[in-house]
């Protein structure tokens, strides 16, 4: 396997380079399953740059993006988020950090028991408890008119589609205005043309909102559209980096068939 | 069968035994760890008063028409099951005391605690479990949220107070069932017999009963959430989850029971 190492300067808006994610020597292992998923994985992503992580199904980039956000101890290695290593913040720390990350989980995670209105509003009330109630519905609308699902307020989850159900997830995510978006598997189990919407919508996102973004996929359409660069994990190693338009004509078999070549 | 054969079949069970026990030890220390965590979290700030109270009224007043017919349906039976043999000895007017220690005493507290592991128990594990398999946990603790004061804690504390008061419930309609159970053969007004039945009763007789409620409350929201929140992924284990809180609730309660009644005869 050849390593394509392919540093992307990403300018931000200050002009100077800025790394938000640092991954150095990363390793996890599951006890039970007495297997080592990540062995060794090093990965930094700059400010404002959409990072898409490909790689087949076990190869460990959901648990990546778990690691990252701390709902995972990692077992040797570092993770900086914002210049703080995670697994050496107290849970008021990690909490600090986490209110400026978004996830979007692959089954949008929408809690059963609120409807759409209380989904939204619960990390509202919890994080940002000086806003006021006008405030806060202010900015419900807001996340909803974003996603295009306002007409969906005062529906329960259950009753929305699958597609649905991402967007109002992805409304959550960012009612608090992160800083860095991680999405796991946003697309899986929508159709092409609500792929794409979603796909658009992540990069609408980004580009409003200026975030930054490690997208885990399957989907070469959404990585296609919204990736400043990919990496490519396999047996625990990142084994392939660089953008789309590189690895699509990589010299590597392998690599290629990512992009059905 | 050979005796190899035997001793074969032997170390097999053995190693079954063991590996049961080794499972049951460890489960016990989890559930204890949890136990601990649970004291903990309960101490430190933020309180979750709103989450607590919603629990209180989905445990306690959705609990009521269940606990309300258990109730009704035990005095009612217990009356004219004990009927006939205190007729024997002519001692029918004993009824409503003798029904009511029975009711106050033993048989309200362990029915509405079984019919509460059921109902309750199995209700948090398979919430929580679900919400376990469809990351609605770990989307709480990526938002900031701390999901073990938030959904167990809230819910451990709204049984230890409710199951206690459902008791309460339980023994003031048993005792109803039981009025209407002497009304079959014989005539007694409502007062006369409640008179008759509040005088056989102590305050020795409410206490540790109402201290027994307490802990059945407290274990079956422990259970409950305990399997709820640690289950594995995968639709299965939810089901798994609601399973097995019933069940550990179930024979918990009565391993309550046998204790307090050993030390009740102590004291």
């Amino acid at each position: 396997m050849q390593v394509q190492e392919l540093p992307i300067p990403i300018a931000t808006d200050s002009g100077l380079i800025k790394d938000v994610i640092q991954i150095k020597n990363l390793h996890k292992t599951f006890t039970d399953r007495e297997h080592e998923v990540l062995k060794g994985v090093n990965l930094t992503v700059a400010k404002g740059e959409n990072v898409v992580v490909l790689g087949k199904s076990g190869t460990g980039k959901s648990v990546l993006i778990k690691c990252i956000v701390g709902l995972m101890a990692i077992d040797e290695g570092e993770i900086n988020v914002f210049g703080k290593n995670i697994s050496e913040l107290s849970e008021k720390e990690l909490n600090d950090v986490r209110v400026k990350m978004g996830f979007l989980f692959q089954s949008a995670a929408l809690y059963d028991s609120m409807t759409v209105r209380e989904n939204l509003n619960f990390p509202l009330r919890r994080s940002l408890k000086h806003l006021s109630a006008k405030e806060k519905e202010e900015r419900i609308l807001e996340q909803l008119h974003n996603v295009g699902l306002e007409s969906a307020i005062d529906k329960m989850p259950s009753a929305l589609s699958g597609g649905m159900r991402k967007r109002i997830g992805l409304a959550r995510t960012l009612i608090l205005k992160p800083e860095i978006m991680l999405y796991d598997e946003p697309t899986t189990g929508l159709d092409t043309i609500t792929s794409k919407e979603i796909s658009e919508l992540i990069l609408s996102v980004q580009k409003k909102n200026k975030t930054t973004s490690i997208i885990i996929t399957h989907d070469m359409e959404c990585a296609k559209l919204t990736a400043d660069r990919i990496v490519i994990l396999k047996d625990g190693f990142i084994v392939a980096e660089g953008t789309y338009s590189s690895l699509e004509n990589s010299q590597d078999e392998w690599v290629r068939s990512f992009f059905n070549k | 069968m050979e005796p190899q054969d035997i001793s074969a079949n032997s170390e097999i069970t053995q190693s079954a035994i063991g590996n049961y026990l080794k499972e049951a030890f460890k489960s016990v220390g989890e559930i204890t760890q949890f136990g601990v965590r649970f004291f903990k979290e309960l101490l430190l700030p933020p309180y979750e008063f709103k989450a607590f109270f919603i629990q209180c009224y989905k445990i306690g007043n959705k609990s009521l028409p269940l606990v309300a017919i258990t109730g009704f349906i035990m005095g009612l039976v217990l009356t004219l099951q004990a009927r006939p043999t205190l007729a024997e000895f002519g001692a029918e007017s004993w009824l409503p005391g003798m029904v009511a220690l029975s009711l106050i005493r033993e048989i309200a507290p362990v029915i509405t605690a079984l019919i509460s592991a059921g109902k309750i128990g199995s209700g948090i594990g398979a919430e929580l479990g679900s919400m376990k398999v469809t990351e609605q946990i770990d989307a709480m603790e990526v938002s900031a949220i701390n999901p073990f004061k938030y959904l167990v804690v809230t819910r451990i504390l709204a049984t230890t107070l409710m199951i206690p008061l459902l008791v309460f419930f339980a023994d003031g309609i048993g005792m109803l069932g039981a009025y209407v159970g002497v009304n079959i053969h014989n005539h007694v007004t409502l007062i006369r017999f409640f008179h008759q039945a509040i005088s056989k009763i102590n305050f020795i007789d409410i206490i540790p009963a109402t201290i027994k409620s307490v802990f059945f409350g407290f274990f079956i929201g422990l259970i409950g959430c305990y399997n709820g929140y640690t289950a594995d992924n995968g639709t299965e284990s939810v089901g798994k989850a609601a399973n097995t809180a019933v069940v550990m609730a179930s024979l918990t309660i009565f391993i309550i029971d046998m204790l307090a009644v050993q030390i009740i005869d102590l004291l």
